[in-house]
């Protein structure tokens, strides 16, 4: 055996992939459930000379990876719910400044402080909408350990690719699940790298004009070229500008280079969909609890099947379409009052078809959860 | 297939979750299986009531908590109290006389056995509780083997108290002889 | 070099107002970097939301123009992320010390290397007026059209008490000790903090009735005593200027150099 087979908690694989990927600094603040993974950061980046720094809050740790990442540092932050609220002010910075950076939010139970302890899958809309005005964002989830390390390293590809910062939204119980994992040899998954500019010290460089393919190169702050970067809309200089053109190309901007891109970046996972008359829609934790359904009433012959989701935000809406044309039933299973139903709800022919299995009592739902609903919409009562 | 459901339970600081990770680790590390491990605990780290559910399988484990366990283990009263009636018809219960009095029926083989006592007369330190009792329950389900325990431990434990962590797994293994569900 | 050579030309006009006292720090600031040689590729320029954020538009430097309150935290990110360039935040007076409080005392307690100036006109301008923590008890604004009831924070003694290890006021009618002492704050190794009043003769000068840029400008030069002048003991109200501290201290990049230095030999 080659490969290092370890057995970890998903906080840990989190921190083995972001290693992985070329992480160089990490600021955070403690919140449970996903402290682990700046305790085992605090331990691991001073070893290879990256950079850990705990800050007096969630919004300065947002703040000081930004900072971090302008001077070319794969950087990231960890949190859970109510430090994701705080650092959404400086998430809308990072989008609109167009800074790479990995934001993970370990999910916990409840809105406020809610159950710190306990699982839910509540920040899915806050993951899409909890920065103020119209944006696009990247967010990403995993139902495994090994799911986890990929969605990890697609994570700091995803932020370099598009220079963005991207969510990895996970759940307390894949956090602290613990599981095998087996490490990939360097090299083995593909990094991408910051793209930098090859203009030289004499040329202008211009940090915010997109090249043909739309990715816009960078250039470290330290560097020859010195350029401004702002939260207001700004040219293509980072100048501020009131200029209605100018807003308009780049709200236009931020959004298609994300949206525009769905097919890219969006990753799902198909189980037995081919023949299915019944599809289950989960993502997360609650995804072992669907496929755990699906693989028992597979062997009994029963056509069900599960359509796991990877990449949460941009929803790869006409993938989910034409995934579930053919199903005669669609349910959703997660672990909050139907926040991606919804979103299934406006991708799918027919919503009559769609259900929604859901647990919100801070327990993780359960295989007899799901049965339940089947029993339900068979006609079988409960 | 094979599926073996385990749930430790009992008080913070008695080494609870530590013995779940160690009895998972040793399946999925030495044992080429497949084990989860997840764990619920009160929000003080120490005292409160905690529990460690272990899946050990030969094949992929989705659902990772344990609903009905195959073994259960439970150190303090109120985890007896709490879990017996979750246990799997025919099941194992496994408790330590010094913390729990058996009171009820269940369809379980119920085994008391004096771990706590015994790790004090004959090494005297309560840190080791929880590896006589891991030892006890691997001699009982032989879920794993006492070897997989072994190097378990040594990955997780400095060399210094290996001595001490052998002989609490070695008394747990003895005092468990004879009681098996095998 | 001139001042001209560290301006970005094509943002100008700027958007401060007749009078304001910002442009006299600007001018000052680059004539301390011009004097102390730096090079504007090692300088970072990390700036929050107000009027004297701004500064960082105009200024060819790296320049980050970020959010109300955050700048220092940023700029923690930039400094530990490259230790050897020159961090310099420009704030306004609610920018560091309301909003941006918690960070303005953090910083402060870790001693990283950075230049923190404080733009002090006692009010928030860019919102049209309004009360500031440095307004000052009685004072007026448009949220105190009755006069504050609100004590200011002197920020000279925050500072100390937060662990700033260069602490030190002046005003926009100092300007040569204005710029002596930024010379000497971006060369201390540790965070040192630059109280500068800076008068709004828009807002907190026509509300409290204090005159124009001028008048204002007259009153600091009335109103304020070098440190332990004899003045001060006779009228407790005068505002002291100077170094209030300047020692050395283990800065914290450094610290965390020699952390990584350790743990890499173990």
């Amino acid at each position: 055996m080659n490969k290092k087979k370890v057995f970890v908690q998903g906080n840990e694989a989190c921190v083995e992939a972001a290693l992985y990927a070329g992480v160089d600094f990490f600021a955070g603040y403690p919140i449970t459930p996903s402290t682990e993974i700046a305790e085992q950061l605090a331990y691991r980046l001073p070893k290879k000379g990256g950079k850990f720094i705990q800050m007096e809050d969630e919004i300065s740790s947002m703040c000081a990876i930004i900072g971090a990442s302008l001077t070319g540092l794969k950087s990231m932050t960890a949190t859970s719910g109510p430090g994701f609220t705080l650092k959404q002010e400086a998430i809308g910075f990072a989008i609109m400044a167009e800074v790479p950076c990995v934001i993970v939010n370990v999910q916990r139970g409840g809105l406020s402080t809610g159950l710190p302890t306990s699982v839910q899958q509540g920040d899915v809309m806050q993951a899409r909408w909890g920065t103020h005005g119209d944006h696009s964002i990247i967010a990403l989830t995993a139902s495994n350990h090994q799911d986890l390390f990929a969605m990890t390293i697609e994570a700091f590809n995803l932020a370099e690719t598009y220079r963005t910062p991207v969510i990895l939204l996970f759940d307390a119980v894949i956090g602290h699940m613990r599981e095998s994992l087996i490490i990939p040899e360097p090299g083995e998954l593909p990094l991408v790298e910051r793209l930098k500019t090859s203009v030289d010290e004499k040329t202008n460089y211009h940090p915010y004009l997109p090249r043909e393919d739309g990715r816009l190169p960078m250039s470290d702050f330290g560097g020859v070229h010195r350029y401004n970067v702002t939260g207001l809309m700004h040219d293509m200089w980072g100048f501020p500008s009131t200029d209605p053109r100018v807003a308009y190309i780049l709200m236009h901007h931020l959004y298609e280079k994300i949206e525009g891109h769905v097919n890219e970046i969006c990753r799902m996972k198909e189980f037995y969909l081919e023949d299915a008359n019944c599809i289950l829609i989960s993502y997360g934790a609650s995804a072992r609890s669907a496929l755990h359904v699906v693989q028992s009433r597979r062997a009994r012959g029963e056509r069900l099947g599960l359509l796991e989701l990877q990449t949460l935000w941009p929803f790869p809406a006409e993938a989910v379409r034409q995934k579930c044309e053919r199903a005669m039933y669609v349910i959703v299973v997660e672990m909050n009052l139907g926040q991606i139903m919804r979103v299934v709800k406006r991708a799918i022919d027919d919503p009559n078809k769609l259900f929604l299995a859901n647990r919100i009592d801070g327990e993780l739902i359960t295989p007899q959860d799901i049965k339940n609903m089947l029993r339900m919409i068979y006609g079988k009562g409960v | 297939m094979k599926k073996h459901r385990i749930i430790f339970s009992g008080s913070g600081g008695q080494g609870v979750i530590t013995a779940s990770v160690i009895l998972a680790e040793a399946a999925a590390l030495y044992e080429g299986l497949e084990a989860v491990q997840v764990q619920a605990y009160g929000p003080e780290a120490r005292g409160g009531a905690t529990r460690g559910d272990v899946i050990i399988s030969d094949t992929d484990i989705y659902f990772p908590m344990v609903i009905q366990p195959e073994a259960l283990v439970s150190l303090t009263q109120t985890a007896y109290d709490k879990f017996l009636g979750n246990i799997q018809p025919g099941g194992l219960l496994l408790t330590d006389s010094h913390f729990v009095t058996l009171n009820k029926k269940v369809d379980a083989y119920q085994t008391a056995l004096s771990m706590y006592k015994t790790v004090m007369d004959k090494i005297g330190k309560p840190i080791v509780f929880n590896i006589c009792m891991l030892g006890a329950i691997t001699g009982l389900t032989h879920f794993v083997k006492p070897e997989s325990i072994i190097k378990a431990l040594e990955t997780r434990f400095p060399a210094e108290i290996m001595d001490i962590n052998k002989k609490a797994l070695e008394i747990g293994l003895e005092l468990a002889e004879g009681h098996g569900i095998s | 070099m001139s001042v001209k050579d560290y301006l970005r030309e094509r943002y100008m006009p700027h958007l401060w107002c007749a009078g304001c006292g910002h442009g006299i720090v600007m001018n000052n600031l680059i004539r301390a970097i011009i004097d102390l040689g730096l090079s504007k590729n090692d300088i970072v320029m990390v700036t929050g939301i107000g009027c004297s954020s701004r500064i960082s538009g105009y200024l060819d430097f790296h320049t980050l123009h970020t959010l109300h309150g955050r700048a220092l935290a940023f700029a923690t990110g930039v400094k530990l992320a490259r230790p050897e360039l020159s961090i310099i935040v420009p704030m306004g007076d609610g920018d560091a010390i309301a909003i941006g409080g918690n960070h303005f005392i953090h910083a402060a307690r870790r001693n990283i290397d950075v230049t923190a100036i404080i733009m002090n006109n006692s009010i928030y301008g860019m919102t049209g007026g309004q009360f500031s923590p440095l307004t000052g008890h009685d004072k007026k604004a448009t949220t105190a059209p009755f006069g504050s009831i609100d004590h200011p924070f002197d920020t000279v003694r925050l500072a100390m008490g937060a662990g700033a290890s260069f602490v030190a006021r002046t005003t926009t009618y100092h300007v040569t000790s204005m710029k002596n002492i930024l010379k000497k704050a971006i060369m201390h190794k540790g965070f040192s903090v630059v109280e500068i009043l800076s008068q709004c003769p828009t807002y907190f000068g026509k509300k409290n009735n204090m005159g124009n840029a001028v008048d204002m400008l007259n009153d600091y030069k009335t109103h304020t005593v070098p440190i332990g002048s004899k003045k001060k003991k006779e009228n407790p109200d005068l505002i002291e200027r100077g170094i209030f501290v300047q020692e050395e201290r283990e800065e914290y990049c450094a610290e965390y150099e020699m952390l990584v230095k350790k743990v890499k030999k173990e």
